[in-house]
């Protein structure tokens, strides 16, 4: 293994390792397609943010992100409780308006952002090792892969602190209300780390794959497993082994990396659901 | 002189790909309607992202961009989608959403694997398949045009033939199945329009947006009719006025997507709708709301004269506000505005800080309290409720009873001198 594919590899896999941890609850919250919506309404937070601040690497991007993340959960909260719109409604006009506000802004400010419809999408996970950064003398390694590891580190400690209030909302929400903790609390700090999640992977592996990284490998371990921590550690490594067999996949044809990371993650879920099927007749 | 050159050239298409667009639109809105009413709208977004493979392999297949051979695959990739999510959600335990979530982003990262595969081939290079990311109503060729107008014709004629079937099924398919209509049927032939009109409309917008083409104009006509036959034709309409609207304006500057502006002239129509829509929207329910709430307070309040009237024996006595809070909890405030609308109404007259009826206030504050004392009275006698279980319940009753139902109750009861709790019910003097 180069040691370029292994910085693709381990990047990919830490930011799939991320997405799987905090989508286990996004699974078991049945809150998936939120995932989506939010990931669609992120983008144009991020392209004002870009043009405010005119670069890519910096905190004005995560506010800008996280506030258009939160106005499209806001928005869809008011479209389904004030104005009465059923909720698959609510989601589905508040996510597409904002998508197609970025959109727009990104084609009209072609020159001045640094970002295209194709990175929207694919991501750029190929051109990881290209981009270099060094924190002195300690570590010099791609800016991604510290991106990454960050956000790994920051969604497990999320994960430590918060666990047992999350796993009380995710199975009952009255009876944790009832044993007085503040599930608005845990709600919001869950979809602001989902927002987070959303933001840093974005240009990592595209705006939209990132759904796929959030839901598929803790959908297909939900599939094996009935208890808790199983399927985390289980959505995990469905995850991780996304990365790899990704990355081989997308050498082999010769084609997107994040393409294939997802392609893999459908091949488990489908590989699962069938040896279910074949178990249980048996 | 190039610039020039090419503004001639979008001019002349520009009423060409705006009747395109419009056409792909309000098919897509017509059909939506129904996926709207079944509650289907994230179903056809997942439906909408499926379709990329199906195109994907249908190239591949091809070797070109042939519209019936995109249709094709467009038509199979989305109908294997809908299968797999009702599988997922009916056949193992993965929820609703998680089965939708799943099918649309494997399906998507799947195609988009095969798009970029496609463009690192030669032919790959130009053939303009990324188009369907994000639409390309601008690019589309006149022959394109018109196979893809057509079919949109095609499924209007559909859905016009089928509506009274397609209603059926829509707000009651248990029904439909037992007046012998043939549902299974009906299910599917609803379901390929949909993946049809999905697939004409990824033309305009792109598969990412495909999902507002199908609902946003049934969530913003539902706010203005409860018609179905109405609604469809107010979201058709909606459609294709966003249709064109966005079509001229993303014509007006080069390099401007058409797709993203339709949708943006469909969602701001939807927004406006549903929050200043008369009757229906956010604004006058509000307001409709804030009324209510101000007639239940007056009354209230005029009820709590009335019993302090009856209590201190004299009801055409002046009496101070402290006087009014020892007979009743109000919330902190309401008060004093209360009886600033009572005073306004004349059902209240002022001196000097005190308070009493006027000659129609009293006759209201009479109504209200017949009404809670009659309302006891029919829930003790007729419903034979315990004497103690029925005040709350009349508490609220006493703002809602018409004039014909009071009478009804007048009647049934035999106009009764005082209620359960012996108090005397007031009549008109």
């Amino acid at each position: 293994m180069s040691i370029e594919a292994f910085y693709i590899i381990l990047t990919g896999a830490l930011v799939a390792a991320s997405s799987a941890l905090l989508g286990s609850f996004l699974v078991l919250r049945r809150m998936a397609m939120l995932g989506d919506a939010i990931s669609h309404a992120v983008l144009p937070g991020i392209v004002v943010a870009f043009l405010l601040s005119g670069q890519r690497e910096s905190t004005a991007l995560l506010i800008g992100a996280a506030a258009s993340g939160l106005l499209a959960t806001f928005l869809i909260e008011l479209l389904h409780r004030k104005a009465r719109l059923q909720e698959d409604a609510s989601i589905g006009i508040s996510f597409t308006w904002l998508f197609a506000i970025g959109v727009l802004l990104i084609s009209t400010y072609t020159g001045q952002v640094d970002l295209d419809q194709e990175c929207v999408l694919y991501g750029e996970i190929a051109y990881v090792p290209l981009d270099q950064v060094s924190l002195g003398t300690i570590w010099s390694g791609p800016r991604p892969l510290l991106v990454s590891a960050i956000l790994f580190a920051l969604t497990l400690i999320y994960l430590l602190i918060s666990f047992k209030g999350l796993k009380l909302l995710s199975f009952n929400e009255d009876h944790a209300r009832s044993l007085g903790i503040r599930t608005q609390v845990w709600h919001f700090s869950f979809m602001a780390m989902v927002s987070l999640v959303t933001v840093l992977a974005f240009e990592i592996v595209g705006a939209i794959l990132i759904v796929a990284l959030l839901v598929v490998p803790a959908a297909t371990a939900f599939l094996w497993t009935r208890s808790l921590i199983p399927m985390i550690v289980l959505a995990v490594i469905f995850g991780v082994l996304s990365s790899f067999g990704g990355y081989y996949l997308a050498v082999g044809i010769n084609g997107s990396i994040a393409g294939a990371m997802v392609t893999v993650a459908g091949l488990f879920m489908l590989l699962s659901v069938v040896l279910m099927r074949v178990l249980k007749r048996s | 002189m190039l610039q020039i050159s090419n503004w001639w050239i979008y001019d002349s298409s520009l009423w060409l790909v705006a009747g395109g667009t419009f056409l792909l639109s309000v098919s897509a809105a017509v059909v939506g309607g129904f996926t709207f009413l079944q509650k289907r709208s994230l179903v056809g977004d997942a439906v909408a992202h499926s379709i990329l493979p199906g195109v994907a392999i249908a190239f591949l297949f091809s070797g070109e961009k042939d519209p019936w051979w995109l249709m094709l695959g467009a038509l199979i990739s989305g109908w294997l989608s809908l299968i797999l999510m009702d599988y997922l959600n009916k056949r193992t335990k993965l929820s609703n959403d998680t089965a939708i979530a799943s099918v649309l982003s494997v399906f998507f990262g799947v195609g988009i694997l095969l798009l970029t595969y496609i463009q690192q081939s030669a032919s790959g290079e130009q053939s303009g398949l990324d188009d369907f990311l994000f639409g390309q109503a601008a690019a589309m060729r006149s022959h394109d045009l018109y196979i893809y107008g057509g079919l949109a014709l095609v499924l209007i004629a559909a859905t016009i033939a089928f509506y009274k079937e397609f209603k059926l099924l829509s707000f009651n398919p248990e029904f439909a199945q037992s007046i012998g209509l043939p549902v299974n049927f009906l299910r599917i032939l609803l379901n390929s329009l949909m993946v049809l009109a999905i697939a004409l409309g990824i033309q305009a917008v792109g598969v990412v947006l495909m999902a507002a083409l199908l609902i946003t104009p049934a969530a913003a006509a539902r706010n203005y009719s409860d018609g179905l036959r109405a609604m469809l034709w107010i979201s058709a309409l909606i459609a294709g006025f966003s249709a064109i609207t966005g079509t001229l304006i993303s014509f007006s500057a080069p390099s401007m997507p058409t797709g993203p502006w339709i949708v943006v002239c469909l969602s701001i129509i939807a927004l406006l709708s549903l929050f200043l829509a008369p009757g229906k929207g956010m604004l006058a329910r509000m307001l409709m709301q804030r009324k209510h709430q101000r007639k239940i307070t007056d009354e209230n309040v005029l009820k709590a004269f009335y019993h302090l009237g009856e209590r201190q024996g004299n009801l055409a006595a002046w009496y101070g506000l402290k006087d009014l809070e020892a007979v009743r909890d109000f919330e902190a405030g309401v008060i004093p505005k209360a009886i600033r609308r009572l005073l306004r109404k004349g059902h209240l007259l002022r001196q000097s800080e005190r308070y009493q009826f006027s000659r129609a206030g009293l006759d209201e504050a009479r109504r209200i309290v017949r009404l809670h004392r009659l309302w006891e009275m029919y829930l003790n006698q007729r419903l034979r409720l315990k004497a103690d279980h029925i005040h709350p319940n009349a508490e609220t009753m006493e703002h809602i009873i018409s004039p014909e139902i009071e009478a009804q109750l007048l009647e049934e009861l035999d106009y009764p001198e005082r209620d359960p709790h012996q108090s005397p019910i007031p009549y008109r003097s």
